[in-house]
């Protein structure tokens, strides 16, 4: 008893704000547990360093061509080799990854900030707008992904821009769908009739209380679906409706070597490998973040 | 069940009739006249006339839908700008061929993946759970089509095992009955055509596999160790049960419920997948249908191959609905 007594007053002793660490601090320390998420990290900035680089870095320019020296394999010279063209592939593999992860970033960008947008209004509105966009949403993803941004590419014209665009219009109810859960469920919490109590406008609760609630399994699905996007964009650009030439884009390079798997098969080896390890270092990121910000996902 | 079924049919019909809304709307979205853009730059005003005349795109949009809506309840999916066929009979082969390459895919996803999850939360921890899931985490992040052209060249090329291309070898063609090339062998009695009709499916589908066979594996792994947590499979243990046993009757029925969910929204995923394996593969199914489509602007044949895709899509989906109140019957719908 006396003890329990002792311990009730050492805690009450203790100065409030020793125990409050910000809850970032205390994500960062569980995401540092993660090995995996870790590795996943490294990567991810591995090649956000190779994309600010590339102009330092790369031996020579990614349109420059040797016609003397085409479809080398790798040596001291060409690490990577040489396609068709004579064109180093690692200098274009430096500069590929400015364009995936440029791809990656702005399309998820835009369909989080388009998705939230969507899914705040319909979940906090609720009535005939909520049924119209979940509607809408429904059908979008009635259509397979990679089919849907066909579509857009088809409508639009093969290009990066438009590939872009058609990724990041394929995302949009993913993160509509889950804004407006997350904000269904938020809304019900009392400190949002206590704001509404207090006489707080709409957008004010919106911005300051809403979203702020709503925003950590966003991050998650958002670090996911970079991945998918950069997937995506290099199966656009696989299929010619993406990237154009000269773009060093990656999958846009497998497209245009795949004629020499016989004779140059490293041409095809190096641009996959670039593909494969971003994506991954994003999946690993992503699954690292949902176990620190959203494990209830999870399951 | 019935009630359920019913109610779930009619909830499909908004979502089937917004599909043709958007399948309608490609045509008209693009920028320009969609006549001039089909023939190119250098057509004559004769020929932009005739084609826009023969889309149907000189009437207003509502009676262009309405007209698009009747032909498709009547089963005409328009024609095509390429060959002048009729679509709803030209499509049906390369619907057999994708739906035979799917069905192989899923097959070998479902039997690997299942099995790998599994024995991963069995010996949970162990160096084969570590070596699946690092396993499955590159198969997610692996772009099929790099995968595709990865194996033609390690199993074509430098093995020999498989050929790198096509669904049959070409001086030795499969009469068609039903399309799917294995039972059609079957059919004729041609077993060694039906051994190289095989041969011709495995890298197709191993590389078109991977993804979902990597998702239902961390899936499966996941629900299995939850499940493997319960009451009740420590009373099938504590009465002596084996191990084996335990795993796969007791645990597998009720993990059963996420895993089909994900075989179904794979499926849809690997429809997607379809048109860039069968590009690399040279697999003439309905995904190269729709990619040569796209190369000569045949907007009909883009319009149709999308709804087509998507409508099967939905429909699997449905299915997989039906199947969770067969295969739990805890499961009510109160909604």
């Amino acid at each position: 008893m006396a003890e329990l007594a002792k311990n009730m007053m050492e805690i009450e002793s203790k100065p409030v704000e020793e125990k409050l660490t910000p809850p970032w601090k205390e994500a960062w320390k569980s995401f540092c547990k993660n090995r995996l998420a870790l590795i996943g990290l490294g990567i991810v900035i591995f090649f956000i360093l190779i994309a600010f680089l590339a102009p330092y870095v790369a031996p020579f320019g990614y349109k420059e061509q040797h016609l003397a020296d085409r479809m080398m394999p790798p040596s001291s010279k060409h690490w990577f080799g040489t396609d068709d063209f004579g064109r180093d592939i690692f200098t274009r593999i430096l500069y590929g990854a400015r364009i995936s992860l440029w791809v990656g970033f702005f399309s998820v960008l835009g369909s989080v900030v388009i998705g939230t947008i969507l899914g705040i209004i319909s979940g906090y509105y609720g009535g005939l707008v909520d049924a119209i966009i979940s509607r809408i949403f429904d059908i979008m993803l009635a259509f397979p992904s990679t089919l849907l941004a066909i579509a857009v590419v088809a409508i639009l014209g093969p290009s990066l821009q438009n590939a872009l665009i058609a990724i990041a219009v394929v995302n949009v109810p993913n993160f509509g769908r889950l804004v407006r859960s997350k904000v269904l469920s938020v809304k019900q919490e009392e400190y949002i009739m206590a704001a509404r109590a207090v006489g707080m406008r709409d957008t004010r609760i919106l911005f300051y209380h809403i979203l702020p609630n709503s925003i950590s399994p966003v991050i998650v699905q958002a670090t996911l679906a970079i991945a998918t996007a950069i997937i995506e964009a290099a199966a656009l650009g696989f299929l010619g409706l993406g990237a154009q030439p000269p773009t060093p884009e990656w999958g846009k390079m497998l497209a245009d070597s795949k004629e020499y798997l016989v004779q140059a098969p490293w041409t095809l080896f190096f641009p996959g490998i670039a593909i494969m390890l971003t994506v991954l270092g994003f999946n690993l990121m992503g699954d690292g973040l949902q176990d620190v910000l959203d494990p209830k996902l999870k399951q | 069940m019935l009630t359920y079924s019913v109610r779930r049919v009619l909830s499909l019909i908004p979502v089937l009739f917004g599909m043709t809304i958007v399948v309608f709307s490609i045509i008209h979205a693009i920028p320009g006249n969609p006549a001039q853009i089909i023939l190119g730059q250098r057509a004559t005003k004769e020929a932009i006339a005739t084609l826009t005349k023969q889309l149907g795109l000189d009437k207003p949009w509502y009676i262009q839908y309405f007209h698009y809506l009747n032909s498709l309840l009547h089963g005409d999916l328009g024609t095509s700008l390429r060959t002048r066929g009729p679509i709803n009979q030209e499509i049906w082969p390369y619907l057999a061929a994708t739906a035979e390459l799917a069905v192989a895919a899923m097959l070998i996803a479902v039997i690997i993946g299942v099995n790998a999850g599994i024995i991963s939360a069995w010996f949970s921890k162990s160096w084969f759970d570590y070596i699946a899931m690092v396993l499955a985490l590159i198969g997610v992040s692996m772009p099929i089509f790099w995968l595709g052209l990865m194996e033609q060249w390690g199993f074509s090329i430098h093995l020999g095992w498989f050929p790198t291309t096509g669904r049959e070898d070409v001086r030795d063609p499969v009469s068609a009955i039903t399309n799917f090339y294995l039972i059609d062998t079957l059919l004729n009695g041609r077993y060694d055509q039906f051994i190289v009709v095989l041969k011709h499916l495995v890298l197709p589908s191993c590389a078109l596999a991977t993804i979902p066979m990597a998702i239902i594996a961390r899936m499966t792994r996941a629900t299995m160790i939850e499940v493997m947590k319960s009451d009740f499979i420590r009373t099938a243990r504590a009465k002596g049960l084996r191990m084996f046993w335990v795993v796969y009757k007791h645990s597998l029925k009720n993990a059963v419920i996420p895993v089909l969910t994900v075989i179904g929204l794979q499926t849809g995923l690997l429809l997607g997948g379809a048109i860039l394996t069968e590009t690399i593969f040279g697999w003439p199914g309905i995904g190269r249908y729709l990619y040569d489509a796209i190369g000569y602007r045949d907007y009909p044949v883009i319009q149709s191959g999308i709804l087509l895709i998507a409508a099967i899509f939905v429909l699997i989906n449905f299915i997989v609905d039906l199947l969770y109140v067969i295969v739990d019957p805890r499961i009510k719908y109160s909604k």
